[in-house]
């Protein structure tokens, strides 16, 4: 407790370590915004709540960290894991999403969750259970007498998030592919009467979201570590910032990922790091409880 | 009559069990663990259409709780899960059953009360949003457990061992389990059949008509989903005695191994009946048994891969093919489709 409250007064007394924290945050959150788009984009287009958002993420991750391990340029990985995770991707969605769509949401929302097992499981034998991360050999930046430290390498990933980010939003809006999909997010049924193969479609959007998760484990993994069983907690902050955000709402998803990102690093700061995952956990239940009291209002429940 | 000895001879093979199959006694102790908590997953997902991911919870919180209370009778809990102790703290043979048979009735009275706290805000939530609420709920348990050092942290408690031989130790706790899975079939066997059961079919159906006829539906959700963590919480406090040390990440809210596995039970037996559970607990057990000993190293992918084609494939389970296949087993009547040209004839 006294450790608690020595930290608070620590944020209090130095004001440079409030914008320490929430540089990294907003750095960090950035790619959780990421996985996030993904997820809500799934979640609309085609109503599946995919649970292996995050082992998508970590297997992004692992491609990048496999890649540099065999010697290449570490930012090669980023698009290689890209294309990587866009085919497999494309195989969980023919054999297993294509069958869940029209049923249920516990339905989906179970068959991804073993999916999930299933590929922390297949990636800890293929690699360990061991934390990895690749080093890159940049400088870091220092600001306010050393107080703030900004890692070149940090500031990288996150321009290389944002570059990801405004392409998929570019091709969203322009492409007939982009088009098609929004048009099928609105109603699938009247898209597949005006000539839509909405079929296309959904395997196209899961290929992207898993394509989409694979390069922000890229980054993920050049800025922080990766683990085969970390993958639960990259859902389950999707999630929060899916929830939080509402569908179909990208500034929402963007200022939602750099608010949970920022809010994470300020409980693991109070708290010691060992209360991350339950933070994490903890600001899901906190904006569903906020969520549930605002429709209740409306006299609705979350469905 | 037929039923009667039916049931009869079931309880005898129960009680001979253990006896016959001297090998497998924790085994079959386990396997009453996986039917007990499948059954108590159904009341709430497939009798009442909330699909909870966090009933684990419940089973961690008996775990802890009823370790505490054994060792709080006695000692100091603080001290006795310090790290650091030197002294060995001893329990006698009285301390040890008082404090076990007390903890194992106060961790599912505990629970339930846990249970109405919790259902109270997540019953707000409905279809998706309601299992992934109870799983974060499990998960946050866990995490918090594991740095909260009074309770031992991510070390977990280290209980007595069962006082007697190693034998007797595992019949006891077999017969601890068994007697829970008992009372809980016969208890459900029975509410099932009551006004009550009615309702709360009748909020899975739909809930908002429910409501308009009148049922006060949150005082049933509440009251069912206490009934249930009441059971998974003893089971918790049993499993804490059988398996002496446990921590709190991977054995006691274990929310990918057991909190998974009952649903996938449920979903292989068959949602909502009776013994659906009980059948797809037995099934799931066997399956995974035979994965553990001839997988070795693999065995995580294959229980995943059959949850995943469990539940696209095979999601109606074991109990909704046969009621497709064979109805009249199930006392469902179909009406034989009449041959059209004999009523043509009829009519000519």
């Amino acid at each position: 407790m006294d450790q608690i409250l020595g930290n608070i007064s620590l944020l209090f007394e130095f004001p440079v370590v409030n914008l320490k924290i929430v540089i990294d945050g907003l750095m960090i959150g950035a790619l959780f915004a990421l996985a996030a788009y993904g997820l809500a984009l799934v979640w609309g287009v085609m109503n599946v709540k995919n649970l292996a958002q995050g082992d998508f993420v970590i297997a992004g991750g692992y491609v990048a960290w496999y890649l540099a391990k065999l010697g290449l340029p570490p930012l090669f990985g980023v698009p290689i894991a890209f294309v990587i995770m866009w085919g497999i991707g494309w195989v969980i969605y023919k054999t297993v999403i294509s069958r869940v769509i029209e049923r249920d949401l516990f339905t989906s929302l179970l068959a991804t969750f073993g999916l999930a097992i299933m590929m922390a499981q297949i990636m800890n034998l293929l690699f360990g259970s061991d934390t990895q991360s690749i080093q890159l050999q940049y400088d870091t930046l220092y600001m306010f007498d050393g107080f703030v430290d900004i890692p070149i390498a940090k500031l990288l990933g996150v321009a290389m998030a944002a570059a990801l980010a405004a392409g998929v939003i570019f091709f969203m809006k322009s492409s007939r592919m982009g088009q098609a999909i929004r048009a099928t997010a609105q109603d699938a049924r009247a898209a597949r009467v005006l000539g839509i193969n909405t079929e296309k479609v959904y395997s196209f959007t899961f290929s992207l979201n898993a394509a989409i998760c694979g390069a922000a484990g890229a980054i993920i993994v050049m800025v922080w570590v990766i683990q085969p069983f970390y993958g639960i907690t990259y859902s389950i902050r999707s999630f929060v910032i899916v929830t939080a955000a509402g569908l179909g709402n990208l500034p929402g998803v963007i200022a939602a990922g750099l608010g949970i990102g920022a809010a994470e690093q300020y409980g693991a700061h109070i708290f010691g790091i060992g209360y991350q995952q339950a933070i994490a956990v903890l600001l899901l239940l906190f904006v569903l409880i906020y969520r549930l009291i605002q429709q209740k209002r409306l006299r609705q429940s979350l469905k | 009559m037929k039923k009667a000895i039916f049931y009869v001879a079931l309880l005898v093979f129960i009680t001979a069990a253990p006896f016959l199959f001297p090998d497998f006694r924790t085994q079959l102790a386990t396997l009453w663990l996986m039917i007990v908590v499948s059954m108590t997953w159904d009341m709430t997902g497939g009798q009442m259409g909330y699909n909870s991911l966090g009933n684990i919870f419940f089973y961690g919180t008996g775990m802890y709780v009823a370790a505490i209370i054994c060792i709080g009778l006695v000692h100091d809990v603080g001290l006795y899960n310090d790290a650091a102790r030197s002294e060995i703290m001893k329990f006698t043979d009285t301390q040890y059953f008082v404090g076990a048979i007390v903890g194992i009735l106060g961790a599912g009275i505990f629970c339930a009360i846990s249970a109405v706290v919790i259902g109270y805000v997540t019953f707000g939530l409905r279809g998706p949003y309601f299992a992934i609420g109870t799983l974060g709920v499990a998960i946050a348990a866990g995490e918090l457990v594991s740095n909260w050092e009074w309770v031992g942290g991510g070390q977990g408690i280290a209980l007595p061992v069962y006082p007697g031989d190693l034998d007797t130790g595992k019949i006891f706790f077999y017969f601890l389990f068994a007697i829970c899975g008992v009372v809980l079939f016969i208890f459900l066997k029975w509410l099932y059949q009551t006004r009550f059961g009615a309702a709360v079919n009748a909020i899975r159906d739909d809930e908002e008509k429910a409501e308009a006829m009148g049922i006060h539906t949150l005082r049933y959700k509440l009251t069912m989903w206490a009934l249930a963590a009441f059971f998974v919480g003893m089971v918790g406090g049993i499993s804490a005695f059988q398996l002496i040390h446990f921590e709190p990440l991977e054995t006691a809210y274990q929310t990918i191994n057991l909190g998974i596995f009952m649903v996938v039970c449920v979903l292989l037996g068959g949602k909502g009946t009776l013994w659906g559970p009980i059948i797809g607990a037995i099934l799931f057990h066997v399956i995974k048994e035979v994965t553990w000993n001839y997988l070795l190293g693999w065995q995580w992918v294959a229980l995943g891969a059959l949850i995943v084609v469990t539940v696209v494939y095979f999601q109606d389970g074991l109990m909704g093919w046969l009621l497709l296949k064979k109805p009249e087993w199930f006392g469902v009547r179909v009406e034989k489709k009449e041959s059209t040209t004999e009523s043509v004839g009829g009519a000519s």
